[in-house]
């Protein structure tokens, strides 16, 4: 450790990217807004508005909390896109690039606040519907392995929508590239139960990987973790941290 | 340190089958600064690109700092310092965070005391703590440069530092590299300002058309092309055609009522010059001598030069005239 400036990890210069992701965060309200406020927005309409008429064979307070954890991480991924492509279209991606920077530490910056404020709008998710009456049957392994689930898909969209930020040539159409994401859960078993749909989109919403995620999740929080496609669920995240991973790591060594 | 900051040589890149550099070479002295000049699309930003290790040549050996840019990557940015054409700043962060960011990242040891220099030197102490985005065009550009001296390197690269700036702001940046070319650093500058160049470098190369059409010291390459001249104007038309009559080998003008007649601008030639207006009667109500600039250096090189598209258009081909 004698020579200066040499010796470097890059867990700090992840760390030090961290920070300044934080930053950014507390002081954007639209980011805040976008992914803890809108989704218990959202919960409390499908609650208090829509929820009443839907038959789904239990509270639906209780059928629809899992999918609004899902819906939770999937709304702070349009404020990451957009963050990502400002970085990249302002030139500040460039400046670290030329910098004796880990390569990569600033899309881990990106990730990892991803991560953390999908956790925040999961954490207000369900304080809400506590408070709204939500019983779930989990025991503490169970909310372990929410924990763990929701973790793997904040990081697995994370990394996929850091490419998407990546390769749009403008931060609006990031903001729109993460718009599928955003609205997938709207296309799975998350406000009522698949079978109660048509065929082609019963179909749809059967394959599609936030299905297996949302049952696995609600299997957990019911107490029953056998209730979900578990290993569907975890090949889908992992699938998508590999695709995301690669995708970005390849676009930033190429667009200069 | 020895001779070169950057020795480059047969440096060839092409993209998508257009050459864009087709084996460029030169050198830079430690400690001095070289300035690249071309039109729009010459590749000088793909030149910047390549010596800032953005982008991999195609061919060609460079070496930055002492090290080789494709075995010593890491050394040379290590080394070297990069502000591109526009301010790439922090908008979210304040002028001092951007610039503990940069020291953070760079290892700096006092940051402390070198973000409060940086920030006195570039007359950013006020604004520390705004946002970066309330910031006008010339202190986010100012800001900009801070941030790359965060942890003195040895060579900086300046692509168009001054484009878009007032000739205040300009004059601001022209004394802070005069002040770092001062300390010893190495500056290589990208410009279409050529008074800039004119001003800053001490050794100008014009690339054209993917080669180094010239290089040279500002006043060598002054020398390579014609363009001095005396220009007479008239106020009064009678006079004008008296005068244009009178004299042989004059360029006019006539909806000017001015008169250019070719002169290396030395006493010698022009008291024999005035001797000789004297003798024909020619009074003319302006004398003044035009000595060729980098903008005739420029005009007379790059001269049938179609843009190849891979430096970034900046809207505007102004070029400002020197005026002498």
């Amino acid at each position: 450790m004698s020579t200066l400036r040499t010796h470097r990890t890059p867990l700090t210069d992840s760390m030090i990217m961290l920070r300044r992701n934080l930053k950014h965060t507390v002081r954007n309200p639209v980011t805040v807004f976008q992914s803890v406020l809108f989704p218990i927005v959202i919960m409390l309409m499908f609650v208090k508005v829509l929820g009443g008429g839907f038959a789904v064979g239990e509270a639906y307070i209780d059928y629809v909390t899992p999918g609004l954890l899902v819906m939770a991480v999937s709304y702070g991924l349009g404020s990451t896109a957009a963050a990502v492509n400002s970085d990249m279209t302002t030139g500040v991606i460039n400046r670290f690039k030329v910098m004796d920077v880990s390569r990569g530490a600033v899309l881990t910056g990106h990730v990892v606040i991803t991560a953390l404020r999908c956790l925040v709008a999961c954490a207000a998710i369900v304080g809400v519907a506590f408070a709204m009456g939500f019983d779930p049957g989990a025991s503490a392994l169970d909310w372990l392995g929410v924990l763990g689930l929701v973790l793997l898909l904040a990081f697995a969209a994370g990394w996929l929508t850091v490419a998407l930020g990546l390769a749009a040539k403008t931060v609006e159409s990031a903001g729109m590239a993460a718009v599928p994401l955003v609205m997938l859960p709207f296309l799975s078993s998350a406000f009522v139960p698949a079978h109660t749909m048509g065929t082609g989109v019963r179909q749809f919403v059967e394959y599609q990987p936030f299905t297996p995620i949302i049952e696995t999740l609600r299997g957990l929080l019911a107490g029953d973790p056998s209730g979900g496609d578990a290993a569907a669920a975890v090949a889908w995240c992992v699938g998508f941290t590999v695709v995301g991973y690669v995708w970005a790591v390849a676009t930033f060594k190429k667009r200069a | 340190m020895n001779g070169s900051a950057i020795a480059v040589s047969g440096l060839r890149k092409a993209y998508g089958g257009k050459t864009v550099l087709d084996g460029i070479g030169f050198d830079v002295a430690a400690g001095s600064v070289f300035s690249l000049l071309g039109p729009n699309g010459a590749g000088k930003t793909t030149t910047v690109n390549i010596l800032t290790t953005l982008a991999r040549p195609d061919a060609g050996t460079v070496r930055v700092a002492g090290h080789d840019l494709a075995s010593g990557t890491r050394e040379v940015r290590a080394a070297i310092g990069v502000t591109g054409q526009f301010a790439a700043v922090d908008d979210l962060l304040t002028g001092r965070e951007n610039l503990r960011l940069m020291a953070d990242l760079k290892r700096v040891r006092s940051g402390d005391r070198v973000i409060a220099g940086l920030l006195d030197r570039f007359e950013l102490a006020e604004s520390a703590d705004k946002p970066a985005a309330a910031y006008s065009g010339g202190m986010r550009r100012k800001l900009d440069l801070a941030m790359t001296l965060v942890g003195t390197p040895r060579v900086i690269f300046l692509d168009e530092p001054t484009t878009g700036l007032d000739p205040r702001s300009r004059r601001t940046m022209w004394d802070i590299v005069r002040a770092l070319v001062a300390d010893g650093t190495t500056i290589f500058l990208t410009t279409q300002y050529l008074e800039e160049a004119d001003e800053l470098a001490d050794r100008v190369a014009v690339l054209s058309g993917g080669t180094i059409a010239a290089e040279g010291s500002p006043d060598e390459l002054k020398r390579l092309v014609p363009g001095g001249h005396v220009r007479l104007r008239f106020t009064d038309p009678a006079a004008y055609r008296a005068a244009a009559g009178a004299l042989r080998d004059v360029t006019a003008d006539d909806e000017a009522l001015t008169l250019r007649i070719p002169s290396d601008g030395s006493q010698r030639e022009l008291h024999a010059l005035l001797d000789w207006l004297d003798a024909a009667g020619v009074q003319a109500d302006e004398l003044t001598v035009h000595t060729p600039d980098l903008d005739d250096v420029f005009l007379a090189l790059t001269d049938h030069d179609a843009p190849t598209g891979h430096d970034v258009p900046t809207g505007h081909d102004r070029k400002e005239s020197i005026a002498r």
